[in-house]
């Protein structure tokens, strides 16, 4: 009995020790000094880990250029930026934990946000509740922003954007070879989870408005090994278009397996090509050809701006930085600094509400893209971009304003 | 009312109850999240500890009673179709009463369905024994979670969003700190009587060998079964909770994880010495400060920290805390230890 | 303030039902494409058969070390992973990656034996519960050594192999897959020679049948345990090597392997290699069909749903008789 005393009272004291020595520990939060902390909780481990990592540079990128150029101003003084992270673990349950910790343990006032659409919609809410302003990069489920959120801000397009011109593309080859819209037949795979169940949903509003039908629509386990059953329904019924958004290990799988089993369609549009490499000969040799890739940037556009430049000298900024090309991971997250920042400086104040503001009336041109905020926070001035796989490399297809190939049509069978 | 030691350890933890979460605003979610810890490890120790039934799917109740109180609300409050629209009229905001009414309906709704569901599951799952009773448990938590996956009118994979915590009930953190602290509290007065009656006798015999309980006449069928059924009872005011603490529900990470709240039932109730009545207690307030100090410490290392734990606990100290107690100094216990002659 | 919807606003708003998929629907649909087109039931088949094959290989290892050392190993799947990894460096250097599936075997034995010494030996003479724990702490240390290692792309190693078309297309064998499935019946093959024939492999029936009496026989049973892991981690890394070529690798990608050989050996019972294969294959097909006719997501819950109901109704039947699962 007296050791259950001592015991139960010992881990009470225990716990009020390490809490004190947490609570104690480096806070260094918010504003302090000269320096603007950021927090982040990000995928570092985790099923999300590959482009957690991207999403990191890109904010690290973003900060390292802002500081060397002399920081932002604030009420007449400089100061300069800098990120706490912690890693969500690719689950939404620690995110949001983390997001509260930054908020109340770390006292963050700014936050940017995590990778991924499942562990943003998970933290959005948490903001909301603190009105702490989240500038974001890589969560683009429509169902981040149809919930009132205030003080979520994407600098994304949103998910049922992704593949809209793939089918516009497929209207347009259908009216091309005298066929009616309605005999179209689009075959739908989407892992299950909030991002590309929203890009399914995106394409069954695109095929209704043509009268297309689809005739495939499946949703994958989080974790598919295997395509098997997806693809042969594909040779059963025969669509025109195949959409495929199964992140990396899906969309990888896809691409080998429907090479394997020798399936042809003759339009094929996924998303994640990038994340999963399916241009490296090496891993996939030929398979992607023709793919359609949807993508949020890409290093050919003509956008730019002072602090980066062109998107091209974005991209071999990066690659000097890190050593690899930038995916639009990376690119989005680097923009999400630099409009916090801009939106900082311009409400001349640390206080959110003024900064929310701020970030509210952003109007503005960055390397990544035209970013203006609708109400809800989405980003309304940038519009996704289409690339084709052609002779192992992405060649840009839409929108045609900037194109620089021709679509390849129908995809070569392999 | 005599103060003696019992007291004191009650009055004390009454106590920190209550003031901690005042005391350290900033904590507030990891507390409640504690005392929800607390919660889990009491639920499975009636199942592992005092019955010998090592479950690996408590998490189904946590799950299903996360799911029936926000479903509650949304049934009560929201039109489920708002979600297909990106609108700015549309918000998830609730009047205090309207959401207090609303968690409440939904706990109870909560409670019953898994109560049900103990029962229905357990007259099949119990039949088996030792590890296959483990892994049909392990089983049933995954595929629970995954076919949650796929039932549209939860939200499937996209998830289900709780109301947003009222502004005027002050931060959500508190609030859930005393709702878990009471939870946590009711739970362990509830189990320490109910261990005290035949009851009690009854699962302990079937821990040490069912055969001879059965062939005594204990109906051991229908202890078993409300043994889970109790575990059900408590875990379903856990899961509603969380869910609205959370915010978000997703039904692998959140509702349904197996691999991470899951494990740590088992793992929880072991560290503190299972069987015993502040074992559970005593691991999950372990488990949880350890495991936060690894997270803010050792940022990308944690997981590995938390892996050579499990194996170090698992093996070195299969008893416990509790337990590796009691076998030092019994006679604390009131065992006394024969002395051979 | 945000302003609350009254029930007038919700009315009003403008919104779209959910819509509640009807599944039956999609069920039937679904059959009926297989009524339609019988070579879609042959490539779903076939296909399953031959992933099936691989799968009760991992599934015979994990019932070696189960029936010998009573050790319930969940981290089986990440041993599989690490025989991916092996495969994927050898492919990196220039080595074609098939030759994985002799080299892998060897690198993992040393990695069994290795982990064997220095955590296993602990959890020997334990409950089957404990083992059940200290192997799933084993398996996320192991799952985040790997991501820090290899880092967290995923991984695949490039085989070369063609496809064998049959009836126009649809029915399409994978070489890589046929030759897997052979590997893993030949592996499979070697291994019950190696414990009919060998002294160790009879020493470690002796030890699976009676250890105490295998020690009283003279036989050093530490040695058989060591050897016991080491041959399951080496069997992984035969399943590994096949893994990393027909589909992808990453770090965490272990647990699913892990499951389905746990389903496996539930349903075979140990000590029973011919159970083990067919269950395997079995299984393979199942998985195929139930993700076609039930749709990809449930594939999964399927899975689980059946261990779970044939655990339930095995128990249902031997209670009939007043016995239970032992």
């Amino acid at each position: 009995m007296l050791n259950k005393l001592k015991a139960t009272a010992s881990a009470i004291a225990i716990t009020g020790l390490l809490t004190s020595a947490a609570a104690v520990a480096p806070a260094q939060a918010k504003v302090e000094g000269d320096t603007i902390t950021f927090g982040v909780a990000v995928s570092l481990t985790g099923r999300y880990a590959v482009n957690g990592k991207h999403t990191k540079n890109g904010y690290d990128l973003a900060v390292k250029m802002i500081n060397e150029k002399g920081g932002i101003t604030v009420g007449g003084k400089k100061y300069k930026l800098a990120v706490k992270y912690y890693d969500d673990e690719s689950t939404a349950a620690r995110a949001t934990q983390l997001a509260e910790r930054l908020i109340q343990q770390d006292k963050i006032k700014f936050v940017l946000g995590p990778y991924s659409s499942g562990m943003t919609k998970a933290i959005a809410p948490v903001m909301e509740k603190y009105k702490i302003p989240m500038v974001e990069g890589n969560g683009a489920s429509r169902s981040i922003f149809n919930q009132g959120f205030r003080y979520t801000f994407a600098v994304l397009s949103t998910s049922e954007q992704y593949l809209k011109s793939a089918i516009d593309l497929a209207a347009e080859m259908a009216k091309k070879e005298g066929r009616a819209l309605s005999s179209v037949k689009i075959a739908i795979g989407v892992r299950n989870e909030p991002f590309a169940l929203d890009i399914g949903t995106g394409i069954r509003e695109d095929a209704a408005r043509y009268g297309m039908k689809v005739v495939i629509d499946e949703k994958f386990p989080k974790e598919v090994t295997d395509m098997t059953s997806f693809l042969t329904k594909i040779k059963a019924l025969k669509p025109d278009v195949v959409v495929v958004s199964a992140h990396t290990v899906g969309g990888a799988l896809f691409v080998r397996q429907m090479t394997e089993q020798k399936v042809n369609v003759p339009m094929v549009a996924m998303t994640h090509c990038e994340s999963a490499k399916v241009t490296d000969t090496k891993i996939f040799g030929t398979s992607a050809e023709g793919i359609l890739c949807a993508g949020q940037w890409a290093p050919e556009l003509a956008y730019k701006d002072d602090l980066f430049g062109s998107a091209m000298d974005y991209a071999n900024t990066f690659e000097k930085t890190y050593g690899y090309v930038p995916p639009y991971q990376a690119a989005e997250s680097t923009a999400a600094v630099m409009v916090y920042a801009d939106a900082i400086s311009r409400a001349n104040s640390f206080d959110t509400e003024k900064v929310r503001d701020a970030l509210a009336a952003t109007d503005t041109q960055t390397f990544y893209g035209n970013i203006k905020f609708a109400p809800t926070g989405q980003n309304i001035a940038k519009p996704m971009i289409l690339r084709q796989v052609q002779n192992g490399k992405y060649r840009l297809v839409a929108p045609t304003a900037w194109a620089n190939s021709k679509l390849n049509y129908p995809r070569m069978t392999q | 009312m005599r103060i003696d030691r019992n007291t004191m350890l009650y009055g004390g933890l009454l106590v920190s109850g209550i003031f901690l979460p005042l005391a350290l605003p900033a904590f507030q979610t990891q507390i409640a999240i504690m005392w929800m810890l607390v919660t889990f490890a009491l639920t499975w120790d009636i199942l592992g500890g005092r019955m010998g039934y090592n479950s690996f799917g408590n998490i189904v109740f946590f799950g299903v009673g996360m799911y029936a109180a926000a479903m509650t609300q949304h049934e009560l409050y929201f039109d489920i179709g708002q979600f297909e629209v990106i609108s700015d009229k549309i918000n998830l905001q609730l009047t205090p009463v309207k959401y207090i009414l609303g968690l409440g309906l939904g706990v109870v709704i909560g409670a019953v369905i898994c109560v049900l569901l103990a029962w229905l599951l357990g007259s099949g799952v119990l039949r088996l024994r030792g590890h296959y009773f483990a892994i049909c448990t392990l089983g049933l938590g995954v595929a629970v979670g995954e076919i949650a996956g796929g039932i549209d009118y939860i939200g499937a994979g996209s998830g289900l969003s709780a109301p947003l915590f009222p502004l005027a009930m002050g931060p959500a953190g508190l609030f859930y700190s005393y709702y878990f602290f009471i939870l946590s509290a009711v739970t362990f007065l509830c189990l320490r009587w109910l261990y005290s009656t035949r009851f009690g006798l009854t699962i302990n015999a079937i821990r040490d060998d069912e055969d001879k309980a059965e062939a005594m006449g204990l109906h051991t069928t229908r202890a078993k079964t409300v043994a889970w059924c109790v575990s059900a009872f408590f875990l379903s005011f856990a899961g509603a909770g969380f869910g609205h603490l959370n915010g978000f529900i997703d039904p692998l990470d959140v509702a349904f994880p197996g691999a991470t709240f899951g494990v740590w039932m088992v793992l929880m109730a072991i560290l503190g010495g299972k069987g015993t009545l502040w074992g559970p207690v005593l691991g999950a307030v372990v488990f949880h400060v350890t495991q936060e100090f690894f997270w803010s410490t050792l940022l990308g290392w944690q997981r590995v920290a938390m892996g050579l734990l499990i194996v170090a606990v698992v093996i070195f100290f299969p008893l416990g805390i509790l337990g590796w107690v009691r076998e030092r100094w019994p006679e604390r216990f009131g065992i006394t230890v024969e002395e051979n002659a | 303030m945000i302003p609350v919807p009254s029930s007038g606003d919700r009315a009003s708003a403008v919104c779209i039902r959910r819509k509640r998929r009807v599944s039956i629907d999609t069920i039937i649909s679904n059959l009926n494409i297989l009524y339609i087109a019988p070579p879609l039931i042959l490539q779903l088949l076939v296909n399953g058969l031959m992933v099936g094959a691989l799968f009760a290989l991992v599934a015979y290892g994990m019932a070696l070390v189960w029936g010998v050392m009573n050790v319930i190993n969940i981290s089986q799947g990440e041993y599989v992973v690490l025989g991916g990894y092996v495969t994927v460096l050898l492919a990196d250097f220039g080595i074609h990656p098939f030759f994985g599936v002799f080299i892998a075997p060897i690198v993992m034995y040393g990695f069994g034996w290795v982990l064997y010494r220095t955590v296993i030996f602990r959890i020997v003479d334990k409950d089957l519960f404990v083992s059940i724990l200290a192997t799933y702490g084993i398996s996320i240390l192991l799952q985040q050594l790997m991501n820090q290692v290899f880092g967290a792309d995923i991984r695949r190693a490039d085989h070369g192999f063609v496809t064998w078309p049959f009836f126009d297309d649809i029915v399409t064998i994978e070489q890589i897959k046929l030759l897997g499935a052979m590997t893993s019946l030949a592996w499979g093959g070697v291994l019950i020679y190696f414990l009919k024939k060998s002294r160790l492999g009879q020493a470690i029936r002796a030890t699976a049948q009676n250890a105490r009496a295998a020690r009283t026989m003279g036989i050093d049973t530490d040695k058989v345990y060591a050897a016991t892991y080491a041959i399951n981690a080496a069997v992984c890394g035969v399943a590994g090597a096949l893994v990393a070529m027909i589909w992808v690798i990453e770090p965490f990608i272990g647990l699913i392997y892990t499951i389905r050989a746990f389903l496996i050996v539930i349903i075979a019972g140990l000590g029973n290699l011919v159970g083990v294969v067919i269950a395997g294959v079995s299984l393979g097909a199942a998985e195929n069909f139930a993700g076609f006719i039930l749709g990809a997501e449930f594939q999964v819950g399927f899975i689980f749903a059946l261990l779970v109901i044939i655990l339930v109704g095995r128990s249902y039947l031997l209670d009939r008789k007043r016995e239970y699962l032992k």
